[in-house]
């Protein structure tokens, strides 16, 4: 009897199993996922679904998810130490990435609870969906050129058209990629401007238009490119393996960082104190070491 | 032929009826997962409209083409390099061989963006030998279409190897020593005897190499960036889109669904050809 029931129903014990685990495996992914997320509201209804407070705490408690513009990597993950180790039930995860990539993932609906962009162009795209709550102006950057320290035809903004530069921007919807190209305009501006062909020569130069800001200094750092358009603070992260060439400040632009907490934030009163946090004096401190302005 | 024949444990009645029940719901669930990420693109693009004139698009027009030429290349620059080593690999004997098979799949493994930076490593402007054939001829492969399809070799070429490897590995080589001591040559035993035997399997690692060149992504914005008409293949575009580009994300979703769709044309017309060829004696 042992021999037998061994041997014949061993594929189907086997099929069972398999079943088995992968349902457990669902269930328990779902599960995980509904107690995260727990307004998951489909964007649709978004403006209607007010973050629902929890009962009033004396300290902050829950996980909240970051979405940062990729030039704000190094002093974030500082920030969100800090705001942890003062905070000790909270925990923040960040994505890094373009501010219009992570617009998108906004306006898809991917769970998060904070939004800091590099421009107030890609806020706005999620604020007009009532996505976002009221934006707030916490950081300010500076463009500037990079070159690899290696060596780079590119001595001053002036040389980014001359004939054979490898020049290298992010794309035009992402703010650096943006900036990048209205300062081309405004050196090739009739009046005052270096010439009025320039931001056409400079453009005619671009070999590549990377994902983010990252994206174009990597491709700087290796000397692939001979230049590229970053802000002042992913200049200063890079160190010594590249140098800044700065931009004429009559052609140049001040990015402007607004922050917001997401409408289908879950932990919207742990995402309203991380705001609080990067605007606070420490908060602040942490920005300026990194060279943000404000 | 009708493999539940020979399973034993398959031969019940009752037990055909449990196990089919059981393969069924599987498969359910499996193609559940599959298929409806691919409806969700397609439900998307039916709602969002446009779909011909993004289709259309200049941009669009210029990545699919970029794709489909350097990914045909690479497939057949692989196959054209890839079948005389794969051959050698599989008749040679020689120590530390499993050494040789493992170092042959290690691309497979190694993420495209990891790809990419070690291409700039070798053949980057400040690479191996990238430096050298820069200071003394100023050629640089970096934002080049060359870089696309170097990208695309080192990703997807170790597919077509694998396939032809085990074609190779499959044919008994007393077949061929039976045609050696016939009086035939070994290039001639080669092409006439081991060629249209291995020919399902190199036929496969084509297709293999040629759909994995179609989908590389990381490994081309790391090592040949991206530029429209130059470096941008379909995948490239699409992510763009998907970051906010003139297509946007409906654009993102349109190219999806032709890249998916070219695929899927290009694969049924090989599986047809090799079906075909399998039933030929």
């Amino acid at each position: 009897m042992r021999l037998q029931l061994r041997r014949r129903p061993s594929l189907v014990l086997v099929l069972a199993a398999v079943l088995a685990t992968a349902l457990a495996l669902l269930t328990a992914a779902c599960g995980s996922d509904d107690s995260k997320d727990a307004p998951a509201a489909s964007p649709d209804t978004a403006g209607t679904t007010a973050p629902t407070p929890t009962p009033a705490k004396v300290t902050l408690q829950g996980d909240i998810t970051v979405f940062a513009a990729a030039s704000l990597t190094d002093a974030f993950k500082e920030l969100g130490k800090a705001f942890e180790a003062a905070n000790p039930g909270t925990h923040v995860t960040f994505n890094f990435g373009a501010s219009s990539a992570l617009a998108t993932q906004i306006d898809q609906g991917q769970p998060g609870d904070v939004f800091a962009s590099a421009d107030s162009a890609n806020m706005k795209k999620v604020a007009d969906k009532n996505l976002a709550g009221p934006p707030v102006i916490f950081a300010t950057n500076i463009p500037v050129v990079v070159v690899p320290a290696s060596g780079s035809p590119v001595k001053a903004f002036e040389d980014l058209v001359k004939p054979g530069v490898k020049l290298v921007l992010a794309a035009p919807a992402v703010p650096i990629g943006n900036y990048s190209r209205t300062i081309f305009t405004n050196a090739s501006a009739a009046s005052g401007g270096i010439s009025a062909d320039f931001s056409e020569k400079a453009l005619a130069n671009l070999k590549s238009n990377e994902a983010d800001v990252r994206a174009v200094l990597a491709k700087v750092q290796t000397g692939e490119a001979d230049a590229g358009i970053v802000y002042a603070t992913d200049a200063a992260v890079a160190g010594a393996q590249v140098k800044t060439v700065p931009i004429p400040e009559k052609y140049n632009v001040i990015a402007r960082y607004p922050i917001a907490t997401l409408t289908e934030s879950g932990h919207a009163e742990v995402a309203a104190g991380f705001i609080a946090f990067v605007l606070s004096d420490a908060g602040q401190a942490i920005l300026q070491k990194y060279g943000f302005g404000h | 032929m009708s493999w539940n024949r020979h399973v034993p444990g398959l031969s019940g009645p009752r037990l055909d009826r449990t196990a089919k029940t059981t393969v069924a719901f599987l498969a359910i669930v499996v193609a559940l997962f599959f298929v409806l990420p691919f409806v969700g693109l397609a439900q998307r693009a039916v709602e969002n409209g446009g779909f011909w004139d993004l289709a259309t698009h200049r941009q669009t027009r210029e990545a699919l083409w970029l794709s489909l030429w350097t990914s045909t290349t690479t497939a057949t620059l692989a196959a054209v390099f890839g079948t005389p080593l794969a051959y050698a690999l599989s008749r040679s004997r020689f120590p530390g061989k499993v050494v040789v098979d493992g170092l042959v799949d290690l691309p497979i493994v190694l993420p495209p963006t990891v790809a990419g930076v070690a291409l700039l490593t070798a053949f980057g402007r400040r690479g191996l030998l990238g430096e050298p054939i820069d200071s003394l001829t100023g050629y640089t492969f970096g934002f080049s279409t060359t870089a696309v399809i170097m990208a695309q070799m080192l990703v997807s070429a170790p597919f077509f190897f694998r396939a032809a490897r085990s074609g190779f590995d499959a044919i008994d080589p007393q077949i061929e020593r039976v045609a050696y001591t016939l009086g035939a040559s070994r290039t001639r035993t080669f092409l006439r005897i081991t060629l249209p035997q291995a020919w399902p399997a190199l036929l496969a690692g084509i297709v293999l190499c040629w759909a994995r060149s179609m989908g590389e992504l990381g490994a081309t914005l790391i090592f040949a960036g991206n530029l429209e008409g130059k470096t941008q293949t379909m995948p490239l575009a699409i992510i763009e889109a998907f970051s906010g580009s003139a297509l946007g994300l409906d654009g993102a979703i349109v190219l999806s669904l032709i890249l998916l769709g070219v695929a899927l044309a290009v694969l049924t017309l090989f599986r047809a050809v090799a079906a075909r060829g399998l039933r030929q004696p």
